[in-house]
């Protein structure tokens, strides 16, 4: 099997809602695939009908070879899940909660448990309510990392880590890979799916905008520049992929596109640099840029 | 900044958040009495027949351990009183134990308090919101009372002291409430805490109002004041200050523990968990038994000891119920002597049967809050199917009331043979009586596991409205002369009575457990085919 996870023209609403208009999505199996969007544009959603959660309007999915929605229990077994926002039983301890939902998937790795609990510095013997919301998700991370299974999904499993655990998580995915496993990782961060992931979907408004590796996705991407310079820039505004430029006296600003941005520090150096910052996009700005003219154009 | 900043904003949230749910509460509770007046003038048209009733069911015991001391039957507003008296009272206390939870505890529980904890808002911001919704509700609700009494064309001094003794009720609820959501960490206990108080309180006023030789027992009882005020008969309207006393001196209590703890946390600390999870702690089963056995535990003790007391005085019914001739006659009439204690036992079992569908409610809901609360979403991701999930606190509503009944009854039936001295007879007699609730019980909870199937956002406020239009049909269904078609909607109506003189038929017992069957089967298939969340 090459495929893991398989969608095609998935739609699901809720009332008026339309929460996933025709997504298509194709994890590989062994890849760490990033499923990238702005909040609300569906990612939870197509991954709670991946786990048979919800049942889809239209479309298809095959996860693991299986209906996800028919064959959810069998499923079940050979994935973990890590919610967006883990909420846990207040009266349970955290090693309760890692100790049950591991046997409930069918097993834990005991000595995997217990090096996750280490590294993620991460004290079991807490109730659930005590825990602050970045250990609440380790709890989730320990109890899917330590589980024996095929696929890991996860969604927006970062958001209340702080950058050392991010980092843990990080070599966490990367053995998981190693060791073969498929991993769906959602994200609205750029950065995060840009160090971890082999392929990316990039999804809005419940459809997939763009897919394929990060290097396909390059012309995405653009840099905001600062620079202040020796001598008032020279030839900037013709230059190829840039956009958005102001020019005060000796500084100036503007947004370049990537795989361009080679060219424009060139023609920056040549006046002489004083002082440079570069800001990557935020993945919202993007959007911005490269959809909503679209979606104007089409209304 | 002063500790009050940031009342009204939350009390208008408040009111905002509870606009529908407020309303229906007031209104039910408040135009019941008033509404049911002229029942007591088509029930009872001669004055023989207001006298007789006076008469007989004026000093049954068996009456007074549901619906309270009937102090003058031979006027509407005596009868009123007497019917809706301690009624009323145990409901606007739930009201106000409900409110005041929802809006102080379960808003910290949540988290959203620090949310706006973190705005414009003093320390007993929430707690002084929860209080002024609750409290001003009960007033509401006891003016209401009063003029919709006053309405009915009774005497405006008895419906006044009828409706703010209420109220005052309510008052007391409202305070004890408030201090219960600084107890615990959590609002489910918060509110079980409380409604323990609610039920110490229903126990003091059926044990004082059903044993008059000890009748000063009520008076502990905030349930039992409202008839204890004597509206219509003696209007003693002083107990309403002495309600409104209570209530201050328990909520400065409340005061006085919230600067000493902080935000989020109880007076109850609560200690490390194990490392490790227990090996019971492997299916779903094993949550569900985690979760929701303290609750069960709770409830066993509860009707334990209600059945062990309730149990002890019924021999001495038949003793309390007077001399007159009159009296002797309806007695004979109902089965002599016997028949009284039979008639105090089974109204005892059907209030256990109640107690037990409220009980089996709470547990089946279960599933609802772990759905909204996500962690029904943690548990189906595993290997766990949507039946076995859902099963496994189905279960408590199932067998949970069976434990209950069980319980209560042997407890009754071994405390009324030990005094009577015929423990053989009387131990298998009050338990098949009280095993007699089960389909009944059964069938309100399966309507809750088919709510919950068929319409979940629904399934709390729709499962709770079942409970109590099933229970408020059986006890109230009959004396304001609702007709059969529609008592026949209760569950408990078809519960066939173990007493001398009426011959026992399985029958019901059987299409109930059908009824319930069906009812679960059907949510449970629902379930497998809806939405999660």
């Amino acid at each position: 099997m090459t495929t893991a996870i398989s969608v095609s023209g998935l739609v699901k609403t809720f009332g008026r809602t339309r929460a996933l208009d025709g997504l298509d999505l194709t994890v590989r199996t062994g890849e760490v695939h990033g499923f990238l969007g702005p909040n609300g544009a569906g990612k939870s959603t197509t991954i709670r009908v991946l786990l048979g959660l919800l049942r889809a309007d239209s479309g298809s999915a095959t996860v693991l070879g299986g209906d996800p929605w028919r064959d959810a229990t069998e499923l079940h077994r050979r994935l973990a899940y890590v919610p967006g926002d883990v909420s846990l039983w207040p009266n349970l301890s955290g090693g309760e909660v890692i100790d049950l939902l591991g046997r409930l998937r069918g097993g834990l790795d005991q000595r995997r448990r217990d090096e996750l609990l280490e590294r993620f510095d991460l004290d079991p013997r807490k109730k659930g309510r005590t825990y602050s919301k970045g250990n609440r998700q380790k709890v989730a991370l320990v109890a899917a990392l330590a589980s024996d299974v095929d696929l890991l999904v996860l969604d927006e499993p970062t958001s209340g880590l702080d950058p050392l655990m991010e980092s843990v998580f990080q070599d966490c995915v990367r053995e998981e890979r190693d060791r073969g496993r498929t991993v769906l990782l959602s994200s609205h961060i750029l950065a995060e799916v840009e160090t971890l992931c082999d392929r990316v979907s990039i999804i809005r408004a419940g459809k997939t905008v763009e897919t394929g590796t990060l290097a396909d996705l390059r012309h995405l991407t653009r840099t905001s520049i600062s620079a202040e310079l020796a001598t008032p820039p020279n030839g900037i505004a013709a230059l190829p992929g840039v956009h958005d430029l102001v020019v005060e006296g000796n500084r100036v600003k503007f947004d370049v596109d990537t795989r361009e941005l080679d060219v424009a520090l060139r023609a920056l150096v040549e006046s002489g640099v004083r002082s440079l910052t570069s800001q990557p996009p935020t993945l919202e700005e993007l959007f911005l840029r490269h959809y909503q003219d679209d979606q104007v154009g089409v209304r | 900044m002063s500790g009050t900043t940031g009342t009204w904003p939350l009390v208008r949230l408040a009111l905002r958040r509870d606009r529908v749910i407020l309303p229906i509460w007031i209104v039910v509770l408040s135009v019941i009495p008033g509404s049911t007046v002229s029942a007591y003038e088509k029930l009872y048209p001669t004055v023989a027949a207001k006298a007789s009733l006076n008469a007989g069911t004026g000093s049954n015991p068996s009456v007074a351990v549901l619906y309270g001391p009937a102090f003058d039957l031979s006027t509407p507003g005596g009868w009123s009183a007497w019917r809706y008296g301690s009624f009323l009272a145990l409901f606007i206390a739930l009201f106000a134990i409900f409110t005041v939870t929802r809006h102080t505890r379960a808003e910290e529980d949540s988290g959203r308090l620090e949310l706006l904890g973190s705005a414009v808002v003093g320390r007993y911001a929430a707690l002084t919101a929860g209080v002024i919704v609750a409290g001003a509700s009960s007033l509401l609700i006891g003016v209401l009372i009063a003029a919709g009494m006053t309405g009915a064309g009774l005497p405006i001094a008895g419906a006044f002291t009828m409706g703010l003794t209420i109220a005052g009720t309510g008052l007391v609820f409202t305070a004890i409430a408030g201090v219960t959501a600084q107890l615990t960490e959590y609002s489910r206990s918060a509110n079980g805490l409380a409604t323990t108080v609610l039920g110490v309180a229903f126990l003091l006023r059926a044990l004082g109002d059903s044993t008059p030789s000890a009748s000063w027992v009520s008076w502990l009882s905030p349930l039992a004041w409202p008839q204890q005020a004597k509206p219509f008969v003696a209007d003693d309207w002083w107990v309403f200050l002495l309600a409104v006393g209570a209530a201050i001196a328990v909520a400065s209590i409340a005061y006085q523990l919230v600067p000493r703890r902080d935000i989020g946390a109880g007076l109850f600390a609560s200690r490390p968990g194990p490392a490790t999870a227990a090996k019971s702690l492997s299916s779903p089963l094993g949550l569900a038994w985690r979760l929701q056995r303290g609750s069960l535990l709770g409830w066993t003790v509860a009707v334990v000891v209600m059945g062990a007391m309730f149990g002890a005085i019924a021999d001495g019914i038949g003793g309390l119920v007077g001399d007159s001739e009159q009296v002797k006659q309806i007695m004979e009439r109902m089965g002599g002597t016997q028949g009284l204690v039979d008639a105090y036992l089974s109204a005892i079992v059907g209030l256990f049967g109640m107690l037990s569908a409220v009980y089996a409610v709470q547990a089946g809901l279960r599933t609802r809050s772990e759905e909204t609360a996500t962690h029904a979403e943690s548990v189906l991701a595993t290997g766990v199917s949507r039946i076995r999930w859902a099963g496994s606190h189905l279960v408590f509503a199932i067998v949970g009331p069976a434990v209950l009944l069980a319980a209560s009854g042997l407890a009754a039936g071994l405390a009324h043979g030990l005094r009577s001295g015929d423990l053989g007879h009387q131990l298998t007699h009050t338990l098949a009586a009280a095993m007699a609730q089960l389909p009944a019980v059964w069938v309100v909870a399966g309507i809750a596991a088919l709510l919950y199937g068929i319409w979940p956002a629904l399934a709390v406020a729709g499962s709770w409205t079942v409970v109590a239009v099933s229970v408020l049909l059986a006890l109230y269904g009959p004396v304001i002369g609702l007709t059969q078609a529609v008592l026949d909607v209760s569950p408990f109506v078809h519960v066939p009575k173990l007493q001398p003189g009426t011959t026992f038929t399985a029958t019901p017992l059987l299409w109930l457990t059908g009824v319930a069957l069906v009812a679960v089967v059907a949510g449970l298939t629902t379930f497998r085919r809806r939405d999660i969340g």
